[in-house]
């Protein structure tokens, strides 16, 4: 096989810091490689830079940039229009943003073979129902006269494909093309990437998922902070990583086989004994709401859920987007009233308290939200967030500086992050300050929505080891909303699955992820895209 | 600290040093705004008169400076009007009932369908000229746009997470409001307000250019331009000076409250 | 398609809402400001009429009825046209309206033609340039928006009518006399629009669907064009309010500067000689314009987002007011 891009020795700085520094690969004829590493690690900046995108002041230098035997080094803005689109094809992430939410797909296609092919008008709109119909998309010729937002996720992904392959470029660059997706749909969508990579065109992908990644890629490249650390065959970097990096990459991510170990390496101190499951702290029963659509429609969010959460005890709620998840954590919290059904907390329901009595309930039950950042208030230091939390807890105030820093240090951090302010922690202190508050009044239940979705992760297996800790210490019951499969196995011990606002299962995860009952829960778990290490 | 560009400083400076001609004038000129020389009519800028002087022989710098008070106090007065009374309807809709919402929402919209200017001049139509009308009456017809700021604002914060967490933490109603939605509220409106001030400012020297605002022969930037409308063939001192005041004055309150708009944005100055 | 009618069927409904807050206002200034009406509707202070001639105009204009009677009688003639007769000229405001409306059309018109190009051909040309440029652009922007229109008048017609002799100081006939007082009225207008539409270009130009056409080989001006443009378009054409109002106000204070014919030398004669009838029936007939504009306006939302043809009328509405 021979080189169709090759880089040797890439740097790109940005106002004088080296964001890729020294990185070199090449993409072969025919075949798949991937570009790995976490948020920040250049691996999207390298990509772009392919296209001749880098972005405003940008210095690239590079001791070989070649596509196809030409020096891409110092091409020409005429010439680079014909190479993009025209010979190499990119598919970036999330094709609700990626495609021009005020025009038809169609057109976005058409765009394409407008620029590169000598097709005329009606040709064209042939071959876009062509192209469109060849990645998949079911009534071509009725698709590409809709806008993007009338599409769904997987079929907006699809036409995006459609965009890059249009022109039938000999390589396809595709920058986390399956990251915004659901895990059914984001399966659909490899099997497409698997499908269009061919002896004539190779393919280059950006992910952050070292599992995505393997289901596709002939060989990878892992990066870290601007540099390339390992690369080999795929199969090679997988099951036997050299680099430590790449092997603590690996052992993050939670999964089946990870299950009752620490993710990001081995404890301090000795483990404490998980706790054993106490007395039911959370009741739901036959919780309903329903919310009026903009139409005016009244649409049910979550019919009929019941479970129950013991002192001790992690409960997982998995789905899909739209299933119901959020709004079943939100009546748990009591901010959202169910239309039907009733929540009990420590044996007290929420309908019919006073707000006086509600607020004392709150303090057992606390939330943890997927974005930590934005529930802060933007004017508070780390101290102040605290404080309001242990004021509320009713701990007098000579008390409350000992008690948070208390506090901090239990979740990893300590005194000298009282006075920084939350928009200058990292993703991951952040969110151990959202858990040391929701910790602040003691609370029997934690809700925790979404908690480690936005982490790279490296930094999710170290919020997932930090509330494993505090259970153990603190006794605590969690209640575990997660669309990912791997971080619910990991965590939890009993999962409710929920699809359409409703559970279609619900039992001890081990059974429920081994011996699926329902055909959707079987759907999930065939979807999830696996390491075939052990 | 992040670094702030020149250009802003000199903005800031520029309003610090009008703000000390509007307090303190006859630091600035030892010359009386009032005094009239029908020996020295319309003559061009020279040591004496460092930009002219007028129709009546009084000094057009002089003019200038002793104006500021009167023409700040169009754009400031104005908009601190606005804000109070805009920023309570607008707290009011945006915590109310929907009642409450609706009567307010719907009274500005009624409001924001008149110009500015227009409203303005029924305001001194029925109440008659002079600094303190024109005050009124421009600080008046920017309530609507204030309160539906305001409301914006308020709705935004209070649909936030963190008015959600704090919920959630078991803060009280009133606790929530006076801790995060209020103070959250207050700045980016302040920071928009100063921006206003700059067109108030211009629409308050435009009524004194129709001759609806300060009257002669007090000084004040607008309504020098009126008089000056006549002698422009033969002074263009006279027309140049008093506009170059305003737009100098407009320009800096709009640098200092596009830099604090950046700033609460997290972006560099 | 169903979305748009309802939009539209619901601005209508606020429009007229909107109208007659503004005649209602109207009444209450009219029945509110100190002074008699009838002695108001015969001449004025200065005039001395008999008690017989008073008595006479209060029974003509039914002023002697109670309250509501006068109100519903006032929003009756406002539906008709009717907007009452002028203190000082003694003929319909509608008439006196009428007589100077086509000057100031012609001039807002060709202010508002002159704004627009001006700003779309600046922003796309600056828009995420070069530093200078872009330093350039934005600098020009806020010196020009900065300038009040009546100084503006002032420095064109001392250096393009005294200085260069290249045009009129006054009158309002012909295109000659028009070019200073629509540049007056325009540039201050296009400094606003320019600052808008380049936030906003620049803003979109970040986006991933306009990086995502670059990928497929759109050049960058192709894709300022085709994709950019129309986003950025949006939040300008919100400013509703601002034009209207920027348009209206300007050409008071630019008829006046120039003396030229028109509604806003009416209005100032108006309101120099408290002549209610007149200053209301402007104001009236300017939020009338307001509500048309914002009528035009979402349908033009319609042709420019084809998302909101789909959405329900409450969402659209708060998808066009949200981007306000």
């Amino acid at each position: 096989m021979t080189a169709l891009l090759k880089v040797e020795d890439l740097r790109v700085a940005f106002g004088g810091t080296a964001v890729v520094d020294g990185v070199g690969f090449e993409v072969r004829r025919g075949e798949c490689l991937a570009l790995v590493g976490e948020s920040g690690s250049g691996k999207s900046v390298t990509a772009r830079t392919l296209v001749g995108l880098t972005g405003d002041g940008a210095a690239v230098e590079a001791g070989e940039l070649s596509f196809a035997g030409r020096d891409l080094r110092r091409m020409r803005e005429r010439a680079w229009r014909r190479i993009r689109g025209g010979r190499i094809g990119f598919v970036l992430q999330d094709a609700l943003v990626s495609l021009d939410p005020l025009r038809p797909v169609g057109r976005e296609v058409a765009e394409v073979l407008a620029a590169h092919t000598g097709l005329s008008r009606a040709a064209r709109t042939a071959r876009v129902a062509e192209l469109l119909a060849e990645v998949g998309v079911p009534e071509p010729e009725l698709r590409a006269r809709q806008l993007p937002h009338e599409l769904s996720g997987g079929l907006r992904q699809r036409a995006l494909i459609a965009t890059a392959i249009a022109a039938e470029p000999e390589l396809i660059i595709a920058d986390e093309p399956t990251t915004a997706l659901d895990v059914t749909i984001q399966a659909q969508v490899l099997d497409l990437l698997a499908r269009i990579k061919s002896e004539d065109r190779s393919l280059l992908i950006i992910s952050h998922d070292l599992a995505v990644v393997a289901r596709l890629a002939d060989r990878v490249a892992v990066m870290k902070d601007g540099r390339i650390v390992e690369q080999g065959p795929a199969d090679r970097v997988l099951r036997a990583p050299e680099h430590a990096y790449t092997r603590a990459l690996l052992a993050a991510i939670p999964a089946e086989h990870t299950k009752g170990t620490r993710l990001s390496g081995p404890a301090e101190a000795v483990r404490l004994a998980r706790p054993e499951p106490g007395d039911v702290v959370v009741r739901v029963d036959g919780a309903g709401k329903s919310f009026r659509g903009p139409d005016g429609v009244a649409r049910a969010a979550v019919r009929d859920v019941s479970f129950t959460l013991r002192a001790g005890e992690t409960v997982g709620i998995v789905g899909e987007s739209g299933s119901g998840k959020t709004t079943t954590a939100r009546i748990a919290l009591g901010l959202t009233e169910p239309d039907t059904g009733s929540v009990e907390v420590r044996g007290r329901a929420w309908a019919g308290l006073g707000r006086a009595e509600a607020r004392t309930l709150r303090r057992d039950i606390q939330v943890v939200y997927q974005d930590p950042l934005a529930s802060f208030d933007p004017r508070y230091t780390v101290d102040k967030v605290l404080a309001e939390a242990l004021a509320v807890a009713g701990v007098p105030r000579e008390r409350r500086r000992e008690r948070s820093v208390e506090l901090l240090e239990l979740v990893g951090l300590d005194e000298r992050h009282l006075r920084r302010r939350p928009l200058h922690l990292s993703g991951g202190q952040r969110q151990r300050v959202a858990i040391a508050r929701a910790l602040a009044p003691e609370p029997a239940v934690l809700v925790c929505d979404e908690p480690v979705s936005a982490l790279d992760v490296s930094v999710q297996a170290q919020v997932l080891d930090l509330l494993d800790d505090v259970q153990r210490r603190t006794g605590v019951a969690y209640l575990f909303i997660s669309h990912d499969l791997g971080v619910i196995y990991h965590a939890c011990d009993r999962v409710l699955v929920m699809k359409d606002g409703q559970v279609v299962e619900q039992g001890p995860v081990e059974r429920v992820f081994r011996e699926p009952e329902h055909h959707y829960t079987r759907e999930l778990i065939a979807a999830i895209p696996r390491l075939t290490t052990a | 600290m992040r670094r702030i560009r020149p250009g802003v400083w000199l903005a800031a400076l520029v309003l610090a040093l009008l703000v000390l001609a509007a307090a303190l004038p006859y630091l600035f000129t030892g010359q009386d705004p009032l005094t009239v020389d029908s020996g020295a009519t319309l003559r061009p800028p020279s040591a004496e008169h460092l930009l002219g002087t007028d129709e009546n022989g009084r000094d057009v710098f002089s003019r200038i400076v002793y104006g500021t008070r009167a023409s700040l106090l169009l754009g400031f007065g104005a908009i601190a009007i606005a804000l109070a009374a805009g920023g309570l309807l607008g707290v009011a809709a945006g915590l109310g009932n929907r009642f409450v919402e609706n009567l307010i929402m719907r009274l500005s919209d009624v409001g924001l369908a008149f110009p500015e200017l227009l409203l303005a001049l029924v305001v001194i139509t029925v109440a008659g000229g002079g600094t303190t009308n024109a005050v009124l009456a421009i600080g008046v017809a920017n309530i609507p746009n204030y309160a539906r700021v305001v409301r914006a604002q308020t709705l935004s914060i209070r649909r936030s997470t963190y008015v959600e967490a704090a919920r959630a933490l078991g803060l009280s109603g009133p606790r929530v409001v006076f801790r995060h939605v209020l103070p959250n509220a207050v700045k980016p409106v302040l920071i928009l307000a100063t921006i206003g001030v700059g067109t108030a400012l211009v629409a308050g020297s435009a009524l004194s250019f129709l001759g609806l605002g300060t009257p002669p022969p007090e000084p004040e930037w607008g309504s020098m331009l009126s008089t000056a409308r006549a002698f422009i063939s033969r002074a263009w001192w006279y027309g140049v000076f008093p506009g170059a005041a305003i737009t100098l004055t407009v320009i800096s309150v709009t640098v200092v409250g596009r830099a604090l708009r950046l700033r609460s944005e997290g972006r560099t100055w | 398609m169903h979305g748009a009618l309802r939009l539209v069927g619901w601005r209508l409904l606020t429009g007229l809402g909107v109208l007659w807050g503004a005649a209602t206002l109207a009444f209450l200034v009219l029945h509110l400001t100190p002074g008699d009406q009838a002695q108001a509707i015969v001449g004025g202070e200065n005039a001395a009429p008999t008690p017989e001639v008073i008595a006479q105009v209060t029974r003509e204009y039914r002023l002697d009825e109670p309250w509501y009677v006068q109100y519903l009688l006032h929003l009756g003639r406002v539906v008709r046209g009717d907007l009452g007769t002028s203190y000082r000229l003694h003929t319909p405001v509608t008439q006196a309206i009428g007589e100077q409306a086509g000057a100031t059309l012609e001039l807002a018109a060709a202010a508002a033609v002159v704004a627009l190009a001006l700003s779309v051909v600046v922003a796309l040309a600056s828009a995420k340039r070069r530093r200078w440029v872009r330093g350039l652009a934005s600098g020009s922007e806020l010196v020009i928006a900065s300038i009040p229109s009546f100084w503006l008048g002032i420095l064109l017609l001392t250096v393009f009518s005294f200085g260069l002799r290249l045009f009129p100081a006054t009158g309002s006939h012909g295109f000659q006399s028009l070019v200073l007082p629509a540049l007056a009225l325009a540039l201050p207008i296009a400094g606003v629009l320019g600052h808008v539409l380049r936030e906003a270009l620049e803003e979109v130009l970040e986006e991933p669907f306009v990086i995502s056409a670059r990928t497929r080989g759109q050049g960058d001006m192709a894709v300022r064009l085709r994709h950019a443009l129309r986003h950025a378009l949006v939040p300008l054409i919100t400013m509703t309010g601002y034009w209207v109002g920027a348009l209206l106000g300007g050409a008071v204070i630019t008829e006046t500067l120039f003396t030229r014919q028109g509604i806003g030398r009416l209005l100032l004669g108006a309101v120099n000689a408290k002549d209610l009838p007149v200053v209301l029936g402007v104001v009236l007939l300017s939020a009338g314009i307001y509500v048309l504009v914002n009528l035009l306006v979402d349908l033009l939302y319609l042709v420019i987002d084809p998302r909101l043809r789909d959405a329900p009328a409450p969402a659209a509405r708060t998808a066009v007011e949200g981007s306000a």
